[in-house]
């Protein structure tokens, strides 16, 4: 086995999930280097929501092996048993994972500034006034400032969204997801969480974007995934498939959307 | 150009009349005035026995254990509440059906039945003894030479209590987004942290105005622990004086007035509650908030200029 450092900050390795009866990831295999951006593309349905669930282990795996940094999620190896990982490891496992969800999620009966130190201060056990250090810094850098003692309801979602990053980072996650992180967002604020993103990206931050904004695809990805039936049709670089795509599926897809 | 002098003359419109708002008004005022009159001279009222028993020490004692009564067993009912609604969404088998039998037997039982039992309680229990079975006991509380029936009014109260606060409780907690529990994990919280700082906290708001109801309620029910039998509150008290004097109508209103006064009270509470818990919910700005904008607006205006 090669040393942690050296293997992708993501490996899933025939990932299959059920619900009930019905399969919704079939055997998903693919990897994201340490700084990459993976973007994650299909039509609803498709089974690119779950599998960003699975890796923070939001949803159980039902078939298969997901790696993070090296580590198994939600079990532990031991020979060729597995062994299902106490909710508290698993949340341990988690803190090192940030999500951002399309409908933000922020906690409503808290501040821009308390939602984005409530983890820090009580996960982590970072000292309050580090923690709001460092949020006044993160919200500087989403450009919300002036935002730190408004409450959800009064941002817009875009702000809100940015607020939502913010608290994701607040955590220094090894690797960001985003599961359509501007789908719930009126068209002229999808810009300004893109930009975040994109800056996010530069930064040397690995991420996998599930998303329908082909043109961030084109710009920020190293690599595009396109799932459709719960498998992954194509893959390779953003030009190559989104110029040209291999497969008939893909084509459909992308003469609806681009 | 500045804003001021291309901005309209503000509407000076003439307000919609509500006529029959006032006929209806002055038939209601007339009636209760007719009503007053009545109950003014009618001598079965008997109000100068509701003067002299209104402030009666006997009473204001009553009284007073009435809301102690109802402050402990509702502190009871809502902490062992919180706790069966927990469990009751807990992912643990064993918690959720302790916690469906407990609201199964609690619930199904009148209030009455229960507290009669629970005055029965050191008949059938008489000792407590706290020890290895058949080993030796390092405590020993015999409970029929004790005067507990305050004691069991609130366990009686307060158990049954504990049931109806569940349901209120559980509902509040399922009334927050499934998001929120998302995102609280997703950031590595535990799931009784999740509980503890964003469920509980966003579940208040709904909880809030029913257990205000379940307060008044409370306060009400005391009447009942006479099944225990506890004799001290209010409504029994009442009625034990008007016994003795042949006078039931006057000392009823002497009771009523004090109910009505402790739930004017309560009800001040709870809007100061409501208050508190509603922080974040609405879009609504502060006074503070908005003059803070305008004053930026009008700041950035001048820079126009």
């Amino acid at each position: 086995m090669t040393s942690a450092a050296a293997r992708p900050m993501v490996e899933a390795q025939q990932v299959c999930k059920d619900f009930g009866a019905l399969r919704v990831l079939k055997g998903v295999t693919l990897s994201v280097e340490r700084g990459q951006v993976l973007v994650l593309v299909g039509p609803s349905g498709s089974g690119k929501s779950t599998f960003l669930r699975c890796i923070n282990h939001l949803e159980t795996v039902t078939a298969g092996r997901l790696y993070v940094d090296g580590s198994l999620i939600g079990y532990r190896e031991r020979g060729d048993k597995l062994y299902e990982m106490s909710p508290r490891d698993a949340a341990k496992q988690r803190r090192d994972i940030g999500m951002v969800f399309q409908h933000f999620n922020l906690f409503p009966h808290r501040t821009t500034i308390d939602n984005i130190i409530e983890a820090p201060v009580h996960v982590k056990g970072v000292g309050k006034a580090a923690a709001t250090d460092r949020a006044r810094d993160l919200l500087n850098q989403v450009g919300l400032s002036d935002k730190a003692e408004a409450y959800p309801a009064q941002l817009s979602g875009g702000q809100q969204q940015r607020v939502a990053i913010a608290r994701a980072l607040a955590m220094d996650p090894k690797l960001m997801l985003f599961d359509e992180p501007t789908s719930a967002l009126d068209p002229e604020l999808v810009g300004e969480v893109l930009a975040v993103m994109k800056k996010l990206a530069g930064a040397g931050m690995t991420m996998i974007v599930v998303t329908h904004e082909m043109g961030f695809a084109r710009e920020v990805a190293d690599q595009l995934v396109f799932m459709d039936g719960g498998v992954i049709v194509e893959s390779g670089a953003p030009r190559d498939v989104l110029s040209n795509p291999q497969h008939e599926r893909t084509q459909a897809f992308l003469s609806k959307v681009m | 150009m500045t804003v001021q002098a291309t901005s309209p003359a503000g509407i000076d419109a003439v307000p919609l009349r509500h006529p029959w708002r006032w006929v209806g008004a002055t038939a209601i005022i007339g009636l209760v005035g007719l009503f007053l009159y009545g109950a003014a001279t009618n001598k079965a009222y008997g109000w100068p026995v509701y003067r002299k028993y209104l402030f009666d020490h006997r009473v204001s004692e009553a009284a007073w254990n009435t809301l102690q009564l109802t402050f402990w067993a509702m502190l009871l009912g809502l902490v062992l509440g919180v706790i069966l609604a927990v469990m009751r969404l807990s992912p643990n088998p064993i918690l959720k059906n302790v916690a469906w039998v407990y609201l199964w037997i609690f619930r199904g039982t009148p209030v009455y039945v229960q507290l009669v039992f629970w005055g029965l309680f050191p008949t059938l229990y008489q000792k407590i003894q706290l020890g290895i079975p058949f080993g030796p006991t390092f405590f020993h509380l015999d409970l029929r030479n004790l005067s507990i029936s305050f004691i069991l009014a609130i366990v009686g109260l307060g158990l049954n209590e504990a049931a109806y606060m569940a349901e209120i409780i559980r509902a509040g907690i399922s009334s927050v987004p499934e998001g929120q529990l998302e995102a609280s994990t997703a950031l590595g919280m535990s799931w009784w942290m999740t509980m503890r700082r964003v469920v509980l906290p966003q579940a208040m708001r709904v909880i809030i105005p029913p257990t205000g109801n379940e307060l008044i309620s409370m306060l009400k029910t005391t009447s009942l622990v006479t099944a225990v039998p506890y004799t001290l509150e209010l409504y029994t008290r009442t009625r034990d004086i008007s016994a003795v004097i042949f006078q039931p109508i006057p000392l009823l209103l002497v009771a009523a007035t004090w109910y009505l006064a402790i739930t004017s009270v309560l009800m001040v509470g709870q809007y100061y509650l409501e208050k508190h818990f509603s922080r974040g919910i609405s879009r609504t700005l502060t006074g503070k908030q908005l003059e803070a904008l305008a004053k930026a607006q009008s700041g950035a205006k001048e820079g126009h200029i």
